[in-house]
């Protein structure tokens, strides 16, 4: 898509400036080759996508410094030397970190930078609620989720948590973010009734996949996919941590033109309603792209809803349109094949030990004792 | 004190909202280990024999209310006490033949006439049977009280603390102001009050009526000076409001017992304020009413006519407006009086308050379902839009009503005439009224 090939045009660059022939024209490059390629992105965006862009030529402009900007960055960043160089399994990005850190003290005012997570919780609460709700058969009143163990991955201040939480569940909120655990913290300790079945880590999935496997009824991974390196790793984990039958609820954003233009652009550039540099939507998701890897990992997806922030009112509503914001329910299958699959190969080596066996009347002998 | 019951209320001698409130939280099943402290001044009032003699401060509870009343059990305690339905209402001018009467085709009731003792004492008695999780301190008062911080900081509690007269203190995530119109939570909160007081005062009454009758309609009169009310209590008994002027009120409250009863009697049936002109303007326009719509000519009809008073049973209070600019803030939130005053010729003081209930109720079940924090704006805002849209209606129709039949100059009785007898041949003018006001 349009971001992809405006990575690979940057990638280009730089390896065409390490490339072999780069030395002669080297010397060129650097006065021309920005006009130029400045100018072929330009005349590449006017031919390729003009019903969207000509419409709206500020965006246009804007888009264009953008692409300058986003330039900029990956030099900073060195964003492709870390994906040819790395060799960590974490799939924090460390871009993300930093823009997190600046905000953390912002989290719980509910009308500052955060206001439309918090709205965002009159919709995922419910329906992470009613889902899970499905699955116990006699719930007390007023502890409807007790019982149930949670992990909240990427919580952030906890918005999400402390909802969770007072419907009686255990939750277990994790965040790569040391700030950001800590104001979490602060904030469900002046509770006495959260403060006992809320537990906050500061670390990221992939640690503690080892100690918790198979431990949790629900994970909840909500406006996090679009912040992680590596999303088939990530989703791996999720799945891990599971138990089978258990639920993975994820909320996240699409990635389509209407998610660029008004989930960048409008909400960023223009409204400020999401700060400067929280979203790179070459992050974006698709829910189709979703549903494939969860289902390579085993991960059977039940509902899939769009959601949509109406930043007037400054609350979420449901919609069927999932271009922009969606929430995807998925189950993690009981039956497990790899385990399975297991135990028949080792059914066959052990027939086919028999089978030699009878034939070695010593190994027989070794075998019976 | 360490626990922090999470929900406070106040509650104010007359209506007990904070009562009914707590009830109403309590039966909700999403609220069922939340812990709910009522906090009241008075002393608690042990009715253990209802008294023969019938209290003077009755209210006018709509059908809607009398549905919140059930939903928690306390209406069928006020079914085996007392109380009085009516059927029809009938409301005309002093000053020309105008009228409109009010009438339930169905049959059903339409509103229900209870002492406010008999209501309070059907809430003790429900609250008690629940007192697991709520907690009612009587005789309490609280002098100060520390608002929660904007943002969470580590020394700084996020929640609403109260201190007492007594020096104990409480911490709550949802502070409920029901201290009637001189709210102390409102005042401690700074929330602005539109108020104004009327230059009239109320007189109530217990009145015995000369003979028995079915009585299950509901009188008022406008008199220039005031509306005069007679509400139904049994076949024998009413119950008087007159909304008069300061000195008329004292003056009625001291007068013996057998001028009063002459001055109520005249104030229901003397013509001596229509005029020729009002009663010709009027005849003309039912005229030509009955040729658009020849069908039910309601004639004025009379009240019964009032035998004696009951001693003792004759007091007066102030009337007056008032309206808070906000019903919310973090962690506070006002109902009933504290919110609104109004003036009672509508009888819907204590619907309105009722209303709140039913609305505020409704979102907290709605926040605590969803795990919010019970004291956030989100949920009370939407609160707060619901009522503050229905309340400011029925307060500025009150107050123009009242304003309207406050005078007897010609060309407002005029107005108000035609008015009153354009919407009395108005059916569905009429129904959306009743069904307005029986909320």
């Amino acid at each position: 898509m349009w971001g992809g090939r405006k990575l690979g045009l940057s990638g280009g660059w730089f390896l065409s400036v390490l490339g072999p022939g780069g030395r002669s024209t080297q010397a060129a490059r650097p006065l021309i080759s920005s006009a130029v390629y400045a100018k072929n992105q330009l005349s590449w965006t006017l031919q390729v996508k003009p019903e969207v862009f000509n419409e709206y030529r500020t965006m246009w402009f804007k888009s264009c410094r953008i692409t300058f900007s986003y330039l900029n960055r990956i030099k900073n960043f060195r964003y492709p030397w870390v994906k040819l160089y790395s060799t960590s399994q974490t799939t924090v990005d460390s871009g993300e970190v930093k823009t997190f850190v600046a905000l953390a003290h912002k989290w719980w005012d509910e009308q500052g930078v955060y206001g439309p997570l918090h709205s965002m919780n009159d919709l995922r609460v419910p329906f992470i609620r009613d889902h899970l709700l499905k699955t116990i058969p006699n719930h007390q009143p007023g502890k409807p989720l007790s019982g149930m163990k949670i992990l909240d991955v990427g919580c952030g201040g906890g918005l999400l948590t402390e909802p969770l939480g007072r419907l009686g569940a255990s939750v277990i909120g994790i965040d790569p973010v040391d700030e950001n655990i800590k104001t979490a913290r602060c904030h469900k300790s002046f509770d006495p009734v959260l403060d006992k079945r809320i537990e906050y880590r500061v670390c990221s999935l992939e640690e503690i996949v080892e100690e918790t496997a198979e431990t949790f009824d629900a994970v909840v991974a909500s406006e996090v996919v679009e912040h992680v390196i590596d999303i088939e790793t990530f989703l791996q984990c999720c799945c891990q941590v599971l138990k089978p039958g258990g639920s993975l609820f994820i909320t996240t954003i699409n990635k389509t033109q209407l998610s660029y233009a008004l989930g960048i652009v409008f909400s960023e550039q223009i409204a400020g309603i999401v700060p400067k540099g929280t979203h790179t939507w070459e992050k974006f998701v698709s829910p189709e792209t979703l549903e494939s890897i969860l289902e390579s990992n085993g991960l059977s997806v039940q509902t899939v809803v769009g959601m949509l922030y109406n930043p007037f009112s400054g609350y979420w509503h449901w919609t069927e349109n999932t271009s922009l914001n969606y929430v995807a329910h998925a189950v993690k299958s009981r039956v497990q094949e790899h385990p399975m699959s297991a135990e028949f190969v080792l059914k066959r080596e052990t027939e086919e030990l028999q089978a030699t066996a009878c034939t070695n009347p010593a190994v027989h002998e070794e075998l019976k004792k | 004190r360490g626990q922090g019951p999470p929900l406070s209320s106040f509650a104010p001698p007359p209506a007990r909202f904070a009562f009914r409130l707590a009830c109403s939280l309590r039966y909700d099943i999403h609220f069922h280990d939340k812990k709910i402290l009522l906090l009241e001044a008075g002393p608690k009032k042990v009715l253990e024999k209802l008294s023969e003699t019938y209290s003077n401060r009755v209210s006018s509870i709509s059908p809607g209310s009398a549905t919140l009343l059930s939903s928690f059990g306390a209406w069928d305690h006020i079914c085996n006490m007392r109380y009085r339905a009516f059927r029809r209402m009938q409301v005309w001018d002093a000053c020309s033949e105008a009228l409109i009467m009010f009438d339930k085709d169905n049959l059903d009731d339409m509103g229900y006439i209870v002492e406010n003792d008999v209501i309070m004492h059907a809430l003790t008695k429900q609250l008690e049977a629940v007192s697991d999780r709520v907690t009612v301190l009587y005789r309490s008062k609280a002098i100060r009280y520390t608002w929660p911080c904007p943002f969470p900081m580590a020394d700084c509690s996020p929640w609403v603390h109260i201190t007492l007269g007594d020096g104990s203190t409480f911490q709550t995530k949802l502070l409920i102001g029901a201290d009637g119109h001189n709210s102390g939570v409102r005042q401690a909160a700074g929330i602005q009050n539109v108020s104004w007081n009327y230059d009239q005062s109320a007189v109530v009454a217990t009145l015995h009526l000369s003979e028995a009758t079915e009585n299950n309609v509901a009188w008022q009169r406008f008199l220039p000076s005031g509306p005069i009310a007679l509400l139904p209590l049994s076949d024998t008994l009413s119950s008087l409001v007159w909304s008069t002027s300061h000195e008329h009120a004292a003056e009625l409250v001291s007068m013996d017992e057998e001028q009063f009863v002459d001055a109520v009697n005249s104030a229901f049936w003397s013509d001596a304020d229509h005029t020729d002109f009002i009663d010709t303007a009027g005849a003309m326009l039912q005229y030509a009413v009955g040729l658009l719509k020849p069908t039910k000519v309601s004639a004025r009809q009379l009240p019964p006519s009032v035998a004696r008073v009951d001693a003792k049973s004759r007091v007066l209070f102030p009337l007056g407006l008032g309206h808070a600019a906000e019903y919310v803030r973090p962690r506070v939130a006002l109902i009933g009086d504290a919110a609104h005053r109004v003036h009672p010729l509508a009888g819907q003081g204590v619907n309105m308050g009722f209303g709140d209930i039913s609305s505020l109720a409704h979102h907290l079940s709605t926040a605590a379902f969803n795990g919010k924090d019970l004291g956030s704006m989100s949920h009370l805002t939407g609160y707060e839009t619901d009522r503050q849209r229905h309340n400011t209606a029925l307060l500025a129709a009150t107050d123009l009503l009242k304003r309207l039949y406050s005078t007897s100059a010609a060309p407002l009785v005029l107005l108000r005439t035609w008015g009153l007898q354009a919407t009395n041949a108005a059916s569905p003018l009429k129904e959306q009224i009743m069904a307005f006001a029986s909320k």
